[in-house]
């Protein structure tokens, strides 16, 4: 009985939850960008220690900016999980 | 939400996202009983009723008047621990404010500074266990991310009429890449209160509901003392996301105020 539950909850809503999941992809660029920002970052404060400190304010900008894109991908996931 | 069990006999029964159901504060209801589709309001939450967000909300700001008006009561010349805390954080977003927005950008410094210690307050109260984060809440950030929004629009036309239209037309650019641009950048402007109040909001959700999909697997013998050392880690960065994420919204925060100053690329 409970797998007929499971079968007809799963056939209504496999596209949703399909798409949900690709939805997820969309974090690897995220994990990217961000990674981008913070490598570039350490070089460069490997480089010149001495102005790395009054560079960390716009590390995070540019962290902010590059998990923006991330947080579309979790905003379209969840759209799709309640939403749609 | 809250029917979804976790469907494993060996692990608790409960759901990841339970933590973040809103329930009224002064009366208990019956799980299933607010479905208005089926005429089923008994367990719906009220207007004006006091829920969870309200009382962990209201803890926060009590916590921030305990930091900064009993704790900078004595106003001592040599701080005590509390003091030097409050005197941190003070001075931290001031010079956050003064290097990013400028310091014409000082005379809006209070609305800033509250933002961050109601943020950051807001975050780690919410990481006490069962206790309920309020910034997880969509609806608690965007009315965040929306003042600070319309705030630095007004701001920005009042302070400079229709000069701050020039945001959107770029004056640098080739004539015939300006429309494009005009495109990209009203996309990207109208764009930013649904990123700067998702970002914290998804932050803080995707962390707590990590801890609690670990928590369902310390219920499993072999499994156990892998999980509870996740959650220890978890934890820990949970405590510095906290601290990230209100760092995050109030330096963005910064940065509209300085387009709105100042318009020119």
């Amino acid at each position: 009985m409970e797998n007929e539950v499971v079968t007809a909850v799963a056939t209504a809503d496999w596209g949703k939850y399909i798409g949900a999941g690709l939805a997820c992809i969309g974090m690897a660029g995220a994990a990217m960008g961000v990674g981008n920002v913070a490598g570039n970052y350490l070089s460069g404060a490997l480089r010149n220690p001495s102005a790395a400190a009054s560079q960390t304010a716009t590390l995070f900008i540019g962290m902010a900016f590059a998990e923006a894109l991330g947080i579309f991908s979790f905003l379209v996931a969840l759209l799709l999980l309640f939403a749609a | 939400m809250a029917t979804e069990a976790s469907g494993e006999e060996t692990g608790l029964v409960f759901h990841p996202m339970d933590q973040f159901i809103v329930r009224p504060l002064f009366r208990d209801i019956e799980p299933g009983s607010c479905n208005p589709a089926a005429g089923l309001t008994d367990g719906c939450v009220r207007w004006f009723e006091p829920t969870n967000v309200t009382l962990w909300l209201a803890l926060s700001v009590l916590a921030i008047i305990g930091l900064f008006v009993l704790g900078t009561r004595g106003r001592a010349l040599i701080p005590s621990r509390v003091q030097s805390m409050a005197e941190l954080a003070y001075g931290m977003v001031h010079k956050m404010v003064e290097d990013v927005a400028g310091k014409d950008g000082l005379k809006y410094f209070p609305y800033v500074f509250t933002l961050f210690c109601f943020i950051l307050f807001a975050n780690i109260l919410g990481l006490i266990p069962t206790s309920f984060s309020t910034t997880s809440h969509i609806a608690v950030t965007a009315v965040l991310a929306l003042a600070v929004f319309l705030g630095v629009t007004i701001l920005g036309f009042v302070l400079n009429g229709s000069h701050f239209l020039e945001l959107f037309w770029v004056k640098s650019a080739p004539l015939a890449l300006r429309p494009v641009l005009a495109v990209i950048e009203l996309i990207s402007y109208f764009v930013r209160p649904v990123s700067h109040s998702i970002r914290l909001a998804g932050n803080i959700m995707a962390g707590h509901a990590v801890i609690k999909v670990f928590a369902a697997f310390a219920a499993i013998l072999w499994i156990a003392p892998v999980s509870i050392l996740a959650i220890v880690g978890m934890y820990g960065l949970e405590v510095l996301v906290a601290v990230i994420q209100a760092y995050v919204f109030t330096i963005l925060t910064c940065v509209y105020l300085k387009d709105a100053l100042h318009p020119v690329h």
